[in-house]
């Protein structure tokens, strides 16, 4: 019965039990934020205090990079959920939302706890089920296209793994993670490396990585403004780039991955910002600006070195945590203003100061700046890159920042600064179901970056274990 | 060796259901009908693991996304489906000469001993089965579970009828 209570246990089993006793005839659907919002804090609460190193009755283990992946989604799930209340106008929509967030917690948990490639397959395919009825949440044509959309680029990544996972078993007759890099170090056949490609050109699509990105920036522009908080700040994040860093960490896949890995990551870089700066919807933009930082930690796994997973695994929390800030900034000022079209706006800072503030500090943190949280982990990227000796890949990664900075500073300045533009003047802050989460953002953004010297040795680096 | 040629019989005519059903619905579940046929069938042939993978994958998972996608699409209205019936059977002549090359290769493979040996040793495949579904694959059962479950509330939100008021 203890082991039964363990924390990988619980972190799967809880949120299911919350969905299940809400929907039971029992008129507690009241309960259903309630439960999303304690569990994501109790999840926070138990990463950042518990030892982390536990293992469940389903063979499911939280180390130093699980740990980290859980304490991101536990934050990102919160913010999601108080961002659904102060937005969400339809109770019975927001019902859904909640428990669809639940849902895709069980999945994202689960899938960063397990370590065996079919489970993960599993794990990966029930947070993205649940995504693909967030973004058709409302059911309006935009909506279920976008869904429409990630579900066939889904199918198609869903096709490639399953197929490497049957390649696996045949060359290997194993699917656990340690059996099959043991058999990988072996040597044999030509299989495995055929199954690697296949798995990560999956993982690359549910990333959304160029070439693979045409779903994201439809899926993300059209889910409700909550649901791309959680879509842009942590699902892909999950699904996509901490599989690679997984698979990649326990020797999956060798070191034969690592030309294909930096060229992707380098052209997502250039092409996600380069498709950003010709955005005129917020949210659009955000969505293109997701491409080139999962670009970042992409680049830093290529390396193949423990300073490359560090820093990739660094930039996805930091990633995490800054793009739910601008979401979150995107969903205030929609919610506030009515429109997401940069050009249509103007001068919100004056009405909307705290949002205001707070995107100038994602969007600084995005770019690199430092001391801020963005600017660390940039940096042990592009220190990785140059001590692998791919001194060019750190040029582009430096020289991207620039363009990084130019397209949020034309976002800032179309959206927040200058003169008040006309039909705005009864503009006001946002709630506090919105404010809290962009003030809690925003302090772990700050915070992150000045407190560097004491983390890095109790946070940063223990997530790698090579 | 008759109930496998009963099974496979079976297993035919749920995926000629799958593709000339009227609705992509009723296709899905062909499609998953015709899934755990196979399912059975690889079973009964003394492949447990492999039995247990197409029953979780092709059975269960691939139909819950094919149902997600489904009411995703807008359904035809109730004359497009008949303009579309009427005229389907005509897409579908080239099955039959399909059909017809695998029974021929199914017949021929059948007088191969190594298809005649694959038969069950009912204890033993049960009791691995059983091993493998609720030790060795347990996760990926519960996942499965909470999969369908994220599919129901697909279906509810996703189907929900209007209210006009």
């Amino acid at each position: 019965m203890k082991e039964a209570m363990n924390l990988p246990n619980q972190l799967i089993l809880l949120p299911l039990l919350a969905v299940v006793v809400v929907n039971l005839p029992l008129g507690l659907r009241w309960a259903a934020m309630l439960g999303g919002v304690f569990f994501s804090i109790y999840q926070m609460w138990t990463m950042v205090f518990l030892p982390p190193l536990e293992t469940g009755f389903f063979d499911l283990q939280i180390d130093g990079l699980s740990r980290v992946l859980l304490l991101s989604i536990g934050l990102v799930a919160f913010v999601s959920i108080l961002a659904a209340r102060g937005t969400i106008r339809d109770k019975r929509e927001r019902f859904y939302f909640y428990n669809l967030v639940l849902l895709a917690m069980v999945g994202m948990n689960g899938l960063v706890m397990v370590r065996d490639l079919f489970s993960l397959y599993v794990f990966i395919e029930i947070t993205s089920v649940a995504s693909f009825i967030l973004i058709a949440l409302r059911r309006e044509l935009d909506g279920l296209e976008g869904a429409f959309k990630y579900l066939i680029m889904s199918a198609v990544a869903t096709a490639m793994m399953l197929s490497a996972v049957a390649l696996l078993l045949l060359a290997t007759g194993e699917t656990s993670f340690a059996k099959v890099a043991e058999q990988m170090r072996l040597g044999g056949s030509g299989l495995p490396v055929l199954a690697a490609g296949l798995f990560v050109a999956g993982l690359l699509i549910k990333a959304g990585s160029v070439p693979f990105h045409g779903w994201l920036p439809d899926a993300y522009m059209a889910a409700p403004n909550a649901a791309s908080i959680l879509l842009g700040g942590i699902v892909t994040k999950t699904t996509g780039v901490y599989a690679l860093i997984r698979l990649m960490q326990d020797g999956m896949f060798g070191t034969g991955m690592s030309p294909v890995l930096l060229l992707a990551g380098a052209v997502s870089i250039v092409a996600g910002a380069l498709a950003a700066l010709g955005q005129r919807d917020f949210k659009r933009m955000l969505a293109y600006s997701s491409i080139s930082q999962v670009g970042y930690i992409v680049l830093s796994l290529g390396t193949g070195t423990a300073l490359g997973v560090v820093g990739a695994v660094f930039h996805l929390f930091n990633h995490a945590v800054f793009k739910s800030l601008l979401f979150v900034n995107a969903t205030a000022v929609e919610d506030r203003a009515g429109t997401r079209d940069m050009n249509q706006l103007g001068g919100l800072a004056a009405r909307m100061p705290v949002t205001g503030f707070a995107s100038v500090v994602a969007l600084l943190s995005t770019a690199g700046v430092p001391p801020l949280a963005g600017f660390w982990s940039k940096l042990v990227i592009i220190v990785a890159l140059y001590k692998s000796g791919h001194p060019v890949y750190a040029a582009v990664a430096v020289l991207a920042s620039l363009l990084t900075l130019a397209y949020f500073l034309s976002m800032q300045r179309r959206v927040f600064f200058g003169k008040l533009r006309e039909g705005l003047e009864g503009v006001k802050e946002a709630g506090w179901y919105v404010l809290v989460p962009t003030l809690a953002l925003t302090l772990i953004t700050m915070g992150v970056g000045v407190l560097i010297p004491w983390m890095f040795g109790s946070f940063v680096l223990p997530m790698e274990k090579f | 060796m008759t109930i496998n040629l009963i099974i496979m019989l079976f297993m035919v005519a749920a995926a000629l259901w799958a593709v000339l059903a009227r609705t992509l619905l009723k296709g899905s579940i062909a499609l998953a009908i015709a899934s755990a046929a196979l399912a059975l069938l690889i079973f009964r042939m003394n492949g447990p693991l492999a039995a247990v993978f197409e029953l979780s994958v092709c059975a269960g998972l691939i139909t819950v996304i094919f149902i997600s996608t489904i009411s995703l699409v807008q359904p035809f209205t109730p004359q497009e489906v008949a303009a579309r019936y009427a005229a389907r059977f005509k897409r579908f002549w080239p099955l039959l000469v399909l059909l017809a090359v695998v029974t021929v290769i199914c017949l021929k493979c059948w007088t191969f001993p190594a298809c005649g040996q694959a038969l069950p040793e009912s204890a033993d495949v049960m009791a691995l089965t059983r091993d493998l579904l609720w030790k060795a694959r347990q996760m990926d059962l519960f996942g499965q579970v909470v999969m369908l479950l994220a599919g129901v509330f697909g279906v509810v939100i996703l189907f929900k009828e209007e209210n006009p008021s």
